[in-house]
């Protein structure tokens, strides 16, 4: 063998392994996915009867039309909607407004509120839940869904704000002091100049938020009682009941549940690569 | 266009001073180069007179006005940034009449100041296109034209060729100074490579720890620098400084001049203005008035460490009373190293500074009229 033939044979061996690994952990990571929606257009009738199948012999839409007719899942799905979408908007201006405040200006206390605000990230959720319930009650915030966005914006402020001081901090202070010269004042420099340039930032604090928001059981099992105020992720625990467990439609309510988060990363995703990946060439 | 008047201005971080009370006249039209090595405060003020630090103590007026208070864009000064500053999601237009649009002004008006500072600086073809599409000469000229194009009262530039490579470097050097002598404006420029300071300035305000240390045409500040700093600084090669003892009598025992070497040799030099015998003085000599004896008759011994071809001319490093110098010399030389050489110095050109103060010893009798000192 000659010594190109050889590591050729070394690359395409190096390349193969590299990319089925990739393959085995894609599979991995989707296939939960792929049963999910193999299961929601599964009849009920042959869901136990036809063994472990990759595919039914029939498919159906049944249980999404029950889903989106009989249920009260499209009330739910409004609920989350509402939810995550006002958190997501919510917790990203005060990030953005507190990432740029700690990116660019030192004044007494920072470290202290730094310190505060990662504190707040220490703890498991659960042991907060009973003082949480205690402070919402009186002021009538329980079972609404006003509550549930001011739970979620809190817990979600700090960690967004580190992710969007990271983002503030990758931009030139240059940038800005240019537009203050120019004519600007810090807040129209902010809006103007810097804003643009932290669109990708915005969209992976909105991302990541809304998704957090999005699939949040804990709080929204213990603060919401009524349906009326349910969001999806209770919705479907409505589907399993005492005695049996309707895959069927849970799976179906559950791929439609999909749906935005699918919609949104579609949405920003064009600025996420960008986010994700800033800094990495140089402009 | 205006004058800036810096006025007893500090600037302190906390407990540290970073700016001792700083004390400059800026005339109108002038170009002021703040040269010094980092830390030395110079960006520092540059930044006060933006107005992008606060002002400790002490005063700073545009065209008259005290502007401590107002905001830096209210002071009608543009500034070219080292990294260029333009702005990524615009156009090379749009960057340019950023602050125009700010100022509401027409657009016929933009579009006419757009096009004529475009075509000083060659910038025409370019102006659709982002930052980003271009090298980095080219963001230079375009941050530039940003400045230009606001008819600002004052220029301020913050190390802006910093980021180029050598040639271009040299070439925008020139540019800069025939746009200034065109427009006339203003321009405060803050270095730390004293070659643009040399070439570029009206006047050298060159600084250390937070002080301005001399003032001066880039000739004066050659020619008769105020202190060891200043002198070390400016000058490439560099100045050699060798420390000894000031003598009244030379070897003979007559009347005269000369600096005593650790090696106890007497170099001569022009009686120094407050010099005492037996003072501990440094004798500071530029490349260029060191001059290699052609016979060892005379001078003083030194060895040859290395020999440096710079083309036009040769740099020739040597060690004399212990101490490493460098000579300048337009000859070819051709020693071997290690081997010994004969030196003498300019006796009119050299230097004599007070070793403790640190500060220049002028000639009883100063031997260049023509010179301030």
């Amino acid at each position: 063998m000659t010594l190109t033939g050889h590591t050729s044979t070394r690359k395409m061996l190096y390349w193969g392994s590299h990319y089925l690994m990739i393959a085995a952990f894609v599979i991995f990571a989707l296939f939960p996915l792929y049963w999910l929606l193999k299961v929601s257009v599964t009849p009920n009738d042959i869901l136990y009867t036809e063994g472990v199948r990759m595919w039914p012999s029939r498919t159906t839409w049944d249980n999404y039309t029950f889903v989106l007719t009989q249920s009260n899942f499209p009330h739910y799905f409004m609920n989350s909607v509402i939810v995550a979408g006002t958190t997501a908007a919510v917790t990203t201006v005060i990030a953005a407004l507190t990432g740029y405040a700690f990116s660019r200006f030192a004044f007494r206390g920072k470290v202290i509120i730094v310190a505060l605000m990662l504190i707040t990230q220490m703890f498991p959720l659960v042991m907060l839940i009973a003082p949480i319930f205690k402070i919402l009650a009186p002021l009538g915030l329980t079972d609404s869904l006003t509550g549930l966005i001011i739970v979620y914006t809190a817990f979600n402020v700090p960690f967004a704000t580190f992710l969007m001081q990271s983002f503030f901090d990758g931009i030139p202070k240059d940038l800005e002091e240019a537009a203050m010269i120019d004519g600007n004042t810090r807040f129209e420099a902010f809006r103007a100049i810097i804003l643009p340039l932290t669109l990708p930032g915005v969209a992976a604090t909105l991302g990541f938020v809304f998704t957090a928001a999005w699939s949040e059981l804990l709080f929204a099992l213990m603060l919401v009682s009524s349906e009326s105020a349910s969001t999806f992720p209770v919705g479907l625990l409505s589907f399993v009941s005492k005695f049996s467990v309707d895959f069927g439609q849970m799976m179906a309510a559950g791929v439609l549940a999909l749906i935005p988060a699918c919609l949104f990363f579609l949405l920003i995703q064009r600025y996420l690569v960008q986010g994700l990946t800033a800094g990495a060439v140089k402009g | 266009m205006a004058s800036i008047e810096i006025a007893n201005a500090r600037k302190s971080y906390g407990a540290v001073d970073v700016l001792h009370g700083i004390d400059l006249d800026i005339s109108d039209g002038e170009f002021i180069v703040l040269v010094g090595p980092s830390g030395c405060g110079k960006s520092t003020l540059l930044r006060m007179i933006a107005g992008l630090e606060d002002i400790t103590s002490g005063d700073i007026s545009i065209a008259g006005n005290v502007v401590n208070d107002l905001q830096p864009k209210d002071r009608d000064i543009a500034m070219v940034f080292q990294s260029y500053a333009l702005y990524p999601h615009m156009s090379v237009a749009e960057n340019m009449s950023y602050a125009l649009t700010l100022r509401k002004t027409a657009k016929e008006k933009i579009a006419d100041a757009i096009t004529n500072v475009a075509d000083i600086l060659g910038l025409s073809a370019l102006l659709e296109r982002r930052p980003k599409a271009l090298s980095g000469g080219q963001r230079q000229r375009v941050a530039m034209g940003r400045a230009i194009v606001r008819k600002p009262q004052a220029f301020l530039f913050d190390e802006p060729l910093s980021n180029l490579d050598a040639r271009l470097r040299e070439q925008m050097r020139t540019e800069i100074r025939k746009l200034h002598r065109r427009l006339g404006a203003t321009s405060v420029y803050v270095t730390h490579d004293q070659i643009e300071a040399m070439t570029m300035a009206d006047r050298i305000v060159a600084m250390h720890d937070g002080i301005i240390q001399q003032v001066g045409s880039p000739v004066e500040i050659y020619d008769h620098p105020a202190n060891i700093f200043v002198a070390s600084f400016i000058g490439s090669p560099a100045m050699n400084f060798l420390e000894g003892t000031y003598e009244t009598k030379d070897d003979n025992g007559a009347d005269g001049a000369g600096i005593r070497l650790s090696d106890g040799s007497l170099v001569a030099v022009l009686p120094a203005r407050g010099a005492t015998n037996n003072q501990a003085v440094t004798l500071g000599a530029r490349p260029e008035h060191i001059t290699i004896a052609p016979d060892a008759n005379s001078g003083l011994a030194a060895r040859i460490d290395l020999i440096e071809p710079m083309g036009l001319s040769t740099l020739v490093h040597a060690t004399l009373a212990g101490k490493p110098i460098k000579i300048f010399t337009m000859d070819r030389p051709d020693y071997a190293v290690d081997s010994t050489i004969h030196v003498s110095f300019d006796m009119e050109k050299v230097h004599v500074f007070d070793t403790k103060s640190e500060l220049r010893l002028p000639p009883v009798i100063e031997p260049h009229p023509g010179h301030r000192d």
